[in-house]
């Protein structure tokens, strides 16, 4: 099968393009970036005309709900939302039900989503068995179904021994460990960030301290394992600030945040908006502004959705007892696009965080158009102003506090493995 | 993005009770005035108005406090409503009924009013923003966030023996990280006009950037109620605690107790207020709490004229259709 | 009718308080409905030379529109000083109209007690009956159109004067 995608604007900073010319794909590879030779006579042509060709998006963390919360959403309907979003990939963190501590598991997981066909999934696998913070899992056998790295999701690892042994050990594999780095004791049952605001809705608060410490905590015990580590959204100032000093030594960390905290602060919250409620919290504007710096200086490399589909009752609680997380799979390229608009980071520096960069950390060979590479491709109309609405959503969960915002930029295409998946509002 | 302001009216009304954030000195002021009148009522024989003839009042209380609920129920009945009293005990909410399916039977039996005490921040705005537009909430105390019926009845007892609010050093004693009373009580004092407002407690019972508030932290006792001329103090609320807050009793009450030693420390006409319940010993002593500059008692009877004043206030223009 | 054709307040007051005067005793009470009333009610009070203290009555919290209108903007205080209960009362208004503020402050007044006897006088009548209320006492007679109304201005000094709905 051939597809000619012609004279759109292609933006691959892996391999230093930015130009417009196409991309031609043979049996889900890319077989050219550049003026396309005569003699390849394409089945299907897009004309991208005016609109940007980059790699299909790779997302570090999505919640698809399945297996075990399929009441929330499935597998199927969260990747739709994905590849309407220009996602041609996305990890799953290991908290799904039962946990991905088995082979089994991650190969159920890799079986699923081969039959929804749409974007490859990745699952992360458990770092402790059962996520319980006590015993190491099969890192070595996890790797080998498929799992791309270890984490232990949001369930904090409070014995510091075993997350020693656990760094040892997934370093002897050259495995890569995901750090969600906070001080379990700190953290508590708080749901907003400590401050001001917590102050004055008396909600139960989360210091800045409780990041602080786990990031300073798992960097020491980083530097004395060696292991290949990657903490996952920050949220605050001191704690990229910690992770710049440990890079400039020489560390071998890297650091993701969210499409939202690069948008919101506590100040959103206003009166209890619940579509605000997330963990790590919305900080302060300071810290906010310090994350957007983090990733223009390349401090943070990647930027991920989050993506934590909920119903509608799970929000229609009192803040500190509504659900928490953002609905985040379809804003997520907008997002960033965003920052883009405002000058806050370049074209490229967008894309490679959403693209290169993810594809790197998780070690797979995607997130570039290099020749021969998957053909994971997203096409975007960059001039398209529209306005955000519940219905504009596919994924199962509405939850957004993006609703009502007014974006530029809508994705036209999703190609996967050379094969259309998403079209201009068809799937 | 933030909610808009819930509590009034496209006509600036107002028309919920939910918190003294955003009400203006003009508001809180004819509040006050209103439950002037229903002070002397007891002079009375029939101690009851008309008023909210043929309205039901529901007291929706998720957390339990008899006397809060006694008092609104005096309330309502003195200005002629009809009164539910309903109590939601944690078990029944964990027999899976939301809060807002129980507000939705509660409305399909015609309530005009629900009076909410509920042990999380922000459950009577959520409640307020899903109501029918003739319905009216009074906010009863939302976890650590709000309890402004209790700051009216304090601001309207400060008055009553203070008088003018803008020469009023106050000083907030306590617990003030888990209290509702003491941020609403900070917001009325401010947009009062009282020259200072202070609050004291050890580091672990000052919540974050309280500052923000427009109040001056202090940690001393002798520090802070000197030159006050209203100590309010607030009960150590051991049972919302997560863990240790205090060390022992005996070291909170030697350092933050009110004892008359420690009332010295204040103008020798200060008074000394309590939302209570008390606990006797522990941050206020029986003599200080019993003597004559002790408002205590006026604060609990001006709570039901201060609470009629606020439910006449807010149900007036309310019936389905009114308005136009 | 226009104000050239309406006799002075004082003149009106004089008129009333020679009906009054043989009506009341040393042990009437004298109450005036707020505002206008009890302008009125001082005056006659004084003229009358009762020794009985004079009582005052704001009906907000018996008004029969609260629902549509909600609370007025100003209460003021009633006050009842004397005893209610097996009292002679005359309760004294400004302008009688629909009859519904009369109406309001009787309920106001049972709420205080029972009293023996309740009488009623008032400035103005103006055509316009709502309820089953009649004054014993009436200043002045006016013969009012739908659209016109009677307005009592004071305290000092006490005026009155009619205009036109818009």
């Amino acid at each position: 099968m051939k597809l000619l995608i012609k004279n759109g604007r292609v933006i691959d900073p892996a391999n230093n393009i930015d130009d417009t010319c196409d991309v031609a794909i043979e049996n889900g590879r890319i077989v050219s970036v550049g003026k396309t030779s005569e003699v390849f006579s394409a089945d299907e042509t897009i004309d991208a005309q005016g609109k940007i060709i980059c790699p299909g998006l790779v997302d570090l963390q999505a919640r698809l709900r399945e297996p075990g919360q399929e009441h929330k959403a499935t597998m199927e309907s969260e990747c739709r939302a994905a590849v309407r979003g220009g996602i041609t990939a996305l990890c799953i963190p290991p908290d799904t039900y039962p946990v991905i501590d088995t082979p089994a598991m991650a190969h159920l997981i890799h079986d699923r989503s081969q039959n929804v066909g749409l974007n490859t999934v990745y699952p992360l696998g458990a770092l402790t068995t059962g996520l319980k913070g006590d015993r190491l899992s099969d890192m070595a056998a996890l790797s080998n179904a498929g799992c791309v790295a270890l984490s232990n999701a949001n369930s904090p690892v409070t014995n510091t021994l075993v997350m020693r042994r656990a760094m040892q050990y997934a370093a002897s594999f050259d495995l890569t460990v995901f750090l969600n780095a906070q001080d379990a004791w700190l953290q508590g049952n708080g749901c907003v960030h400590e401050g001001e605001i917590s102050t004055r809705l008396g909600l139960p608060a989360i210091p800045e301290a409780a990041e602080i410490v786990g990031v300073a905590r798992d960097l020491a015990l980083i530097e004395t394992t060696g292991v290949r580590a990657h903490f996952c959204q920050l949220s605050s100032a001191r704690a990229v600030a910690m992770i710049a000093e440990a890079q400039s030594r020489g560390l071998n960390v890297t650091a993701d945040v969210t499409a939202h905290h690069l948008h919101l602060s506590e100040h959103d919250i206003g009166l209890f908006d619940t579509q605000c409620f997330v963990l790590p919290p919305l900080r302060g504007v300071a810290d906010r502004d310090a994350l957007r710096r983090a990733l223009g200086d390349g401090v943070v490399t990647a930027v991920c959705s989050d993506h934590q589909p909920h119903g509608t009752d799970a929000k229609l609680a009192p803040f500190s007892e509504a659900a928490s997380g953002i609905s985040g799979l379809e804003t997520l390229l907008v997002l960033i696009w965003r920052l883009v608009d405002e000058g806050a980071i370049t074209m490229s520096q967008a894309i490679q965080s959403l693209t290169t960069n993810p594809g790197r950390i998780l070690g797979i060979n995607d997130g570039t158009l290099s020749i021969g590479a998957n053909a994971n491709v997203c096409i975007f109309d960059p001039d398209n102003k529209w306005t955000l609405t519940e219905s504009d959503f596919h994924s199962r969960g509405k939850n957004s506090p993006f609703i009502g915002w007014e974006f530029n930029g809508k994705v036209s295409h999703t190609i996967v493995g050379g094969r259309v998946v998403y079209a201009n509002g068809d799937i | 993005m933030p909610n808009p302001d819930i509590q009034h009216d496209s006509n600036g009304a107002l028309k919920h009770f939910l918190t003294i954030e955003g009400l203006s000195r003009e508001t809180i002021y004819d509040i006050l005035d209103v439950a002037n009148n229903f002070f002397n009522f007891g002079q009375r024989e029939i101690k009851k108005v008309p008023l909210l003839r043929g309205k039901t009042v529901v007291n929706l209380f998720f957390e339990d406090s008899t006397r809060t609920r006694t008092t609104f129920e005096i309330a309502a009945k003195r200005l002629s409503a009809d009164v539910i009293n309903i109590n939601v005990p944690r078990s029944s909410v964990s027999k899976g009924e939301t809060m807002l399916d129980t507000i939705r039977t509660l409305e399909a039996m015609h309530t005009d009013m629900f009076v909410v005490r509920h042990t999380s921040s922000g459950a009577a705005h959520l409640i307020a923003q899903h109501v029918p537009e003739h319905v009216r909430i009074i906010n009863a105390g939302d976890g650590r966030h709000s309890h402004p019926t209790q700051a009216m009845l304090d601001m309207f007892t400060i008055r009553q023996y203070k008088g003018d609010f803008t020469p009023l050093r106050v000083a907030i004693v306590g617990d003030i990280l888990h209290s509702r009373v003491a941020r609403s009580q900070i917001h009325a004092l401010k947009i009062l006009g009282a020259a200072e407002v202070r609050v004291i407690a050890p580091r672990t019972l000052l919540p974050t950037g309280i500052e923000s508030l427009g109040v001056t932290p202090f940690t001393d006792m002798r520090e802070g109620l000197d030159d006050i001329d209203v100590v309010i103090m607030l009960r150590l609320q051991l049972e919302r605690m997560e863990g240790q807050l205090v060390a022992s009793e005996q070291e909170y009450f030697s350092h933050y107790g009110l004892t008359e030693e420690k009332l010295g420390y204040a103008k020798p006409d200060a008074v000394v207020m309590h939302p209570g319940p008390m606990n006797r010993g522990l941050e206020i002593t029986s003599s200080v709490a019993d003597s004559d500059k002790s408002l205590i008692l006026p604060q609990v009877t001006n709570g039901i004229a201060v609470r009629m004043a606020i439910m006449a206030r807010i149900m007036g223009g309310s019936s389905e259709g009114a308005g136009q | 009718m226009n104000n050239g054709s309406l006799p002075t307040v004082d003149e009106i007051l004089s008129t009333m308080e020679q009906e009054l005067r043989p009506m009341v005793s040393t042990d009437s009470l004298i109450i005036g409905v707020h505002s206008g009333g009890v302008w009125i009610a001082e005056r006659l009070h004084q003229s009358l030379g009762l020794s009985t203290k004079l009582g005052s009555l704001d009906i907000s919290f018996y008004r029969d529109d609260f629902s549509r209108v909600g609370l007025h903007p100003q209460v003021k205080s009633s006050h009842l000083p004397e005893v209610i209960d097996d009292r002679d009362i005359m309760l004294i208004d400004d302008v009688l109209h629909t009859g519904r503020t009369i109406r309001a402050a009787m309920n106001e007044i049972f709420s205080y007690g029972r009293p023996g006897k309740v009488r009623l006088a008032v400035l103005v009548e103006r055509s316009g009956r709502e309820l089953p209320v009649q004054a014993d006492v009436v200043g002045q007679h006016l013969q009012m159109r739908d659209d016109e109304y009677v307005k009592l201005t004071g305290p000092d000094p006490l005026e009155l004067s009619i205009t036109k709905k818009n």
